[in-house]
């Protein structure tokens, strides 16, 4: 599973960044939720994963039996897609303005700011 | 009341913010909720400074969790000094903006992301848990990405695109920076971090590890060779906002940087620090050379603040008490100085209508006290004493030769000169020379100059009497930065106060 995973995240990272670096704007976008999909599932797989080992914690007792799934990374990766989901529909919002009022879909063609 | 003092400067931004979208079709009590909400802001952050200073650090448990499960909000002397300063910045420019922003972009809600910008900034400044600096920085930029595209005109689009994708990237990289860490120690609490990894097995990986943070906030704090989002965005929104921009989000950056590198990642000092310092000199030359050849008002300082901030990161990579007190001072004089400068640009664009250098000219002759606030910040900027800029560059200086750092003194003093060099450029262009004629096949230049507005001048004097008293008395200020950075190096003090627990 961790293999798997590893080559899922892998595959993720380097199909972001080939995306980023493409002309087309959209496809840029979709670089970008690659890249935080990769970087979700990576903070998902750091923190160990334990299959069927639900952190519950049995009736009478404190504390959840060990070996237990960590919740935590769990937490944070619920909370790092709802900043990534608010973050990209600002990023489409972007692109259309952009369209609209540049008329340019080609990242090599957006230079006015440069000079 | 007095114990949920660190939180202050967070709620504070949250409630203005939160009120002024009630009044949604009222620009009038948006702006004074701006003005009165950024004032309350900056008295809790002074209050909470005086009190750090008085009685130590302070922390809050939120939820009464303690930590390291909890979510810990810190105010050592560094925090509060940078929190101090966003309530500075927050303020000015929210007078400033009473007339300096047009209406339109006031109605589509300017004020109210001003407000969560602030939240955002203070929050990362104030917090003790490396993912919640994580949620602090989004905060931050996602009202910063709005900032930057509100308006809409083409040039801020492209601005706003580039701006965005590097900051994404960057937050990427942040995260599986966070996820990796937590992975390894298996806990997310800064203080926690830096006990756990004090004792790690593996410090190789670390140092790795180190590098995912190294990346990520070197592109938001616009370091070699990360830097390139800066100059071709920050000129386009409107000159208030490119202040804020100017003053708090690269700074935050470089907080975050001093923060990790001081505290969790020490473990190859030799390597990582070492890096930066060599990181900080290229940023220091790369800037001031990009802003030799740049014409455009907004776009010369742009590069400067790139330049600026190898400055302070050279204080961390130097890695000794005095260099880090020097990188505080830094850190103070550079804020102040750089929105002043940005703010006086915003004055001549309204005036004139244009940044174009080759286009003003003149103004010294038509507004010589607007001149004179132009050369303050801008002499301070280039480390002229008796302003706050030599102070800071002196207490670096000085700090690279106790150790015998010669290559990177020399870097500063030249890219010192440099800086010089492209202030009196400015000066020069803008101010000294006659106004020019009108070219072939351009718009006629407005006859006469719009009246500058005294809304828009306070904040500017304000500042630049900041600057002169961060100047004139500087040991007052280098003390108060000597023990932030007391606080820095040991960070015993730091780990003591977020693991008491209390309530």
């Amino acid at each position: 599973m961790n293999l798997l995973l590893a080559i899922v995240i892998g595959a993720l990272y380097s199909a972001g960044f080939y995306l980023i670096l493409r002309r087309s704007i959209v496809k840029l976008i979709i670089g970008l939720s690659f890249l935080s999909h990769a970087s979700n599932l990576l903070v998902f797989a750091a923190g160990g994963l334990t299959r069927g080992r639900a952190p519950l914690v049995p009736p009478g007792s404190l504390a959840p039996v060990p070996p237990y799934a960590d919740p935590l990374p769990q937490a944070l990766v619920l909370t790092a897609i709802v900043i990534s989901f608010g973050v990209t529909a600002f990023a489409l919002a972007l692109v259309n303005r952009t369209y609209q009022t540049t008329g340019q879909e080609d990242i090599d063609e957006l230079r006015r700011t440069e000079c | 009341m007095l114990s949920l003092l660190p939180v202050l400067p967070i709620v504070i931004p949250l409630l203005s913010g939160a009120i002024s979208l009630l009044f949604w079709r009222s620009l009038w009590i948006q702006r004074w909720i701006g003005v009165g909400g950024t004032g309350l802001l900056l008295l809790s952050t002074l209050r909470l400074l005086s009190e750090v200073e008085r009685t130590g650090i302070l922390s809050v448990q939120i939820g009464g969790w303690a930590a390291p499960v909890g979510i810990t909000i810190v105010a050592d002397l560094f925090s509060a000094i940078m929190a101090v300063l966003a309530g500075i910045i927050g303020f000015c420019v929210a007078v400033y903006s009473w007339y300096g922003v047009d209406e339109r972009r006031q109605s589509y809600g300017y004020f109210v992301f001003l407000h969560v910008l602030l939240m955002g900034v203070c929050g990362s400044f104030l917090t003790g848990d490396i993912f919640n600096m994580y949620v602090w920085f989004e905060v931050m930029l996602m009202a910063s990405f709005v900032l930057v595209a509100l308006g809409g005109t083409p040039m801020q689009m492209e601005g706003a695109f580039k701006y965005v994708t590097l900051n994404l990237v960057s937050s990427a990289l942040f995260l599986a920076g966070i996820g990796i860490l937590y992975g390894v120690v298996g806990t997310l609490n800064m203080a926690d971090l830096s006990v756990k990894l004090a004792q790690t097995a593996d410090p190789g990986l670390v140092t790795t590890l180190s590098m995912f943070f190294l990346i990520a906030f070197g592109i938001k704090a616009a370091m070699f060779p990360l830097f390139f989002w800066l100059p071709s965005s920050y000129h386009t929104p409107p000159p208030a906002v490119s202040a804020v921009f100017a003053g708090l989000l690269t700074k935050v950056g470089v907080y975050a940087l001093i923060r990790v590198f001081t505290l969790i990642f020490v473990q190859d000092v030799v390597y990582t620090h070492n890096l930066i310092l060599i990181m900080s000199g290229l940023t220091m030359l790369c800037g001031v050379l990009g802003a030799a050849a740049q014409f455009e008002f907004r776009r010369v300082l742009s590069f400067h603040i790139v330049s600026q901030i190898g400055y302070m990161t050279m204080g961390l990579g130097l890695n000794s008490r005095l260099s880090l007190t020097a990188s505080v001072f830094y850190i103070t004089h550079h804020i102040i100085v750089k929105t002043n400068l940005f703010l006086v640009s915003g004055v001549i664009q309204k005036m004139r209508g244009t940044g174009d250098l080759k286009k003003l000219g003149g103004l010294y002759k038509t507004h010589p006290s607007l001149s004179v606030l132009f050369l303050i910040p801008a002499m301070s900027l280039a480390g002229l004493p008796p302003l706050s800029g030599f102070f800071a560059k002196l207490g670096l200086v000085i700090a690279g030769l106790r150790l015998e750092q010669y290559c990177i003194v020399a870097t500063a003093l030249f890219v010192s000169l440099l800086t010089l060099f492209s202030m009196t450029k400015l000066w020069a262009e803008a101010f000294w020379k006659p106004r020019p004629d009108v070219a072939e096949g351009e718009d006629e230049p407005r006859s006469d100059d719009e009246p500058m507005c005294l809304t828009m001048i306070l904040p500017i004097l304000v500042l630049a009497l900041i600057t002169l008293t961060i100047g004139i008395g500087a040991e007052t200020f280098f003390n108060l930065a000597d023990r932030a950075a007391g606080q820095l190096m040991d960070p015993t003090e730091y780990i003591e106060a977020v693991m008491r627990t209390r309530s």
